[in-house]
């Protein structure tokens, strides 16, 4: 885990869910949250939905982002949400990037994913989408 | 709405409008317009350059080269249970494939069983499942392993793997002295890249080592070592960084084993190499013709080595997802078509050619064929195997080719100043430096600086493109999951626990563990039962995580 400490502002988990350990885009997403000016902290790979939701409990984040490239972000978003509920934390931003395929993107949206960001999606655009629902 | 919808359409890119700006390639080598005899011999001449099949082999390990034999064709395969895989390895042969290249799901790369909680919606996703050695007789079956050579791309749990390939070998019948295949086995990249480690770093390359001893004794033919540059400039690195990376990781390897008493002509002409192919046509060949001088010459010079065979650096190339696009993606096709073309130009041993659909999905038969036929249209219509090394004694590869060198060894010694590559992924630096690349190259794209075509030139506006995606099957994952379960309730329990238990002592006595675990495969233990084991004495590893 890796913190980055900033004072005051918007404070953003990023998450690498599953067992899957390609982790090239959510490092660069770490990088470019950092540099907007962020607080952001880094899970590191395989990281368990229970783990997730402590991690976001426990920080007081107010955004959730998963990096997902190997296929499993439907039935573990699923897996997620029952954490998030338990923890009381259904309110948080929660936003997922990656290999996400258009037709999965409707189930996502109907979990409760509030922000889908597939591969190729402009860093900017992640940062935007966080300022503004962050106010 | 999509994201590509929304963006804009433009024409070419910046960079070709300024023609008196310098060009560098990615490796930071300055491109001059026009190259003469005066900078070939600027930059070394042609010392050496050589010949085919002679040290220090810059135009290839072979004197004959494709005249003799094609590249071996080996795409990457592997999805669902063992059955499936097997159905889709027969249909590729049925095609012209002529050797296999294995893709484990995730739970059996990290080590764990198909009924383990982690296991969950991972069962033969993104590769086969695998539990035991039952999983490799299935998929397997009809194959002759002496025709089609197999590579098994697996790395955590590759120890085990390895012992299943070759438990299954000699149950059919197979002299295991004659068993030739690969498996990937380079663990230090996957702390880099790719992530499916799962000891610390010292047991994790410790077990590499075991593997090297165990076939340089029993398989001699087999190799149990791929290098993976692959991996680390899919990751962030450069063309040059990427082949000097790697070096670096072999020689951790080669020093290891060379510790225990073996002599480095005894394993050494089975290491084996794989490397990325996308990018720039010529700095790639020059990297391929520089890594296979540079390699020779290390072996050579520094080990000591006095067997041609050792020197030579191995290689499947032809793979470079990096390379391709989500959008635009039937222009994969045309990106993997020159990918197969500067695999050929480079005198690679074996192609993995990607698919153009992979950015979206697991390959359909379909591309799968595609990329065969690509390689068989080189093979058999455009000449690329009636000579070796069609790009010697050009002024620009030549030169290209030395610079690439000197770029290469500048890098491993930066490497050792920095304590070496082991220590350099126990600290997390390397990762840190190749995800630092990463971000800025995507800057540098995102600013359209890095010119890509469908992403920052020649835009379309396009929804996402119709793609056959590859079904995820729940069916196979509970088939995998009963079969285990009969599996365990069927074997001899006993010769599983004396087994484990052997291998539990080996590993805690820090002897070779290839022994005990063949002996634990051959009872039917799993990986799941294995790992554990293993994990019982090294611990976990636990990633650094550094910005």
């Amino acid at each position: 885990m890796n913190t980055n400490r900033t004072r005051g502002g918007i404070k953003v988990l990023i998450a690498k869910p599953g067992l899957d350990g390609h982790d090239r885009g959510a490092k660069i997403v770490v990088r470019a949250l950092i540099d907007a000016g962020f607080e952001v902290i880094y899970t590191g790979l395989r990281q368990v939905p229970e783990a997730v939701a402590q991690v976001a409990l426990e920080e007081d984040v107010d955004v959730i982002g998963l990096s997902s490239m190997a296929g499993s972000h439907v039935s573990y978003c699923r897996r997620l949400k029952a954490s998030l509920l338990e923890k009381g934390l259904q309110d948080k931003l929660w936003i997922i990037g990656g290999s996400i395929p258009l037709r999965d993107q409707q189930a996502l949206k109907e979990i409760g994913l509030d922000g889908i960001f597939p591969a190729g999606t402009r860093l900017e655009e992640i940062v935007d989408f966080i300022n503004q629902r962050c106010k | 709405m999509t994201t590509q919808a929304r963006k804009q359409v433009t024409g070419a890119s910046k960079k070709r409008m300024d023609t008196s700006r310098p060009v560098f390639n990615e490796s930071g080598i300055e491109i001059k317009k026009t190259y003469t005899a005066d900078d070939l011999e600027a930059s070394g001449g042609v010392a050496m350059v050589g010949l085919p099949g002679e040290y220090p082999f810059t135009r290839g390990i072979h004197k004959e080269m494709y005249r003799k034999r094609p590249w071996t064709m080996r795409q990457y395969t592997g999805f669902g249970n063992p059955e499936e895989t097997n159905k889709r390895f027969k249909f590729l042969i049925e095609n012209g494939q002529t050797g296999l290249n294995v893709a484990f799901d995730l739970p059996s790369q990290i080590g764990l069983d198909s009924d383990d909680e982690l296991a969950i919606g991972e069962i033969g996703r993104v590769g086969m499942a695998v539990d035991s050695l039952r999983d490799f007789e299935v998929a397997f079956d009809g194959i002759d392993l002496e025709k089609i050579t197999v590579s098994l791309t697996i790395n955590g749990s590759a120890a085990i793997m390895i012992a299943m390939y070759l438990a299954m070998a000699e149950k059919r019948g197979y002299d295991i002295s004659k068993l030739r295949g690969t498996a990937q086995n380079d663990i230090l990249k996957e702390f880099i890249g790719r992530g499916t480690w799962i000891f610390p770093v010292e047991p994790s390359i410790k077990l590499v080592a075991d593997t090297i001893e165990y076939c340089a004794n029993h398989a001699p033919k087999y190799s149990p070592v791929s290098v993976c540059g692959y991996h680390i400039r899919e990751s962030g690195a450069d063309p040059a960084q990427e082949m000097a990376y790697g070096f670096a990781i072999a020689k951790a390897y080669t020093d290891l084993v060379l510790a225990r008493g073996l002599d480095v002509d005894e394993f050494a002409s089975r290491l084996s190499f794989n490397f990325n192919i996308y990018g720039n046509i010529f700095e790639q060949v020059a990297k391929f013709r520089a890594g296979r001088s540079l390699w020779a010459k290390i072996i050579k010079e520094e080990y000591g080595a006095t067997n041609p065979r050792s020197m030579v650096l191995r290689m499947i190339a032809g793979g470079g997802g990096s390379g391709l696009t989500k959008e635009q993606p039937e222009v994969n096709i045309v990106r993997g078509a020159y990918y197969a073309l500067i695999s050929a130009l480079s005198g690679a041993q074996t192609m993995a050619l990607c698919c153009f659909d992979e950015a979206y999905t697991i390959p359909s038969e379909g591309a799968q064929r595609l990329s065969l036929r690509t390689m068989q249209v080189l093979i058999e219509e455009m000449g690329l195997c009636d000579t070796v090394d069609p790009l010697a004694g050009s002024y620009y590869v030549e030169t290209l080719t030395n610079q690439m060198r000197e770029r290469m060894e500048e890098i491993m010694q930066e490497v050792e100043a920095q304590g070496g590559i082991v220590r350099m992924v126990a600290e997390g630096t390397i990762q840190a430096k190749v995800s630092a690349q990463a971000y800025a190259l995507l800057q540098d794209i995102e600013s359209g600086e890095f010119p890509k075509v469908g992403i920052n030139c020649y835009q379309m506006d396009e929804e996402e493109p119709e793609v056959e995606y590859h079904p995820y099957a729940e069916d196979d994952a509970r088939r995998q999951i009963q079969r285990l379960d009969q599996l365990r309730e069927e074997r001899d329990s006993a010769a599983v626990e004396s087994t484990l238990a052997k291998l539990t002592e080996d590993a805690g006595d820090g002897v070779n563990v290839m022994p005990a675990i063949l002996a634990a495969v051959k009872a039917y233990a799993t990986v799941g039962e294995m790992t554990d084991a293993l994990v019982s004495v090294y611990g976990r590893y636990n990633e650094p995580v550094r910005f």
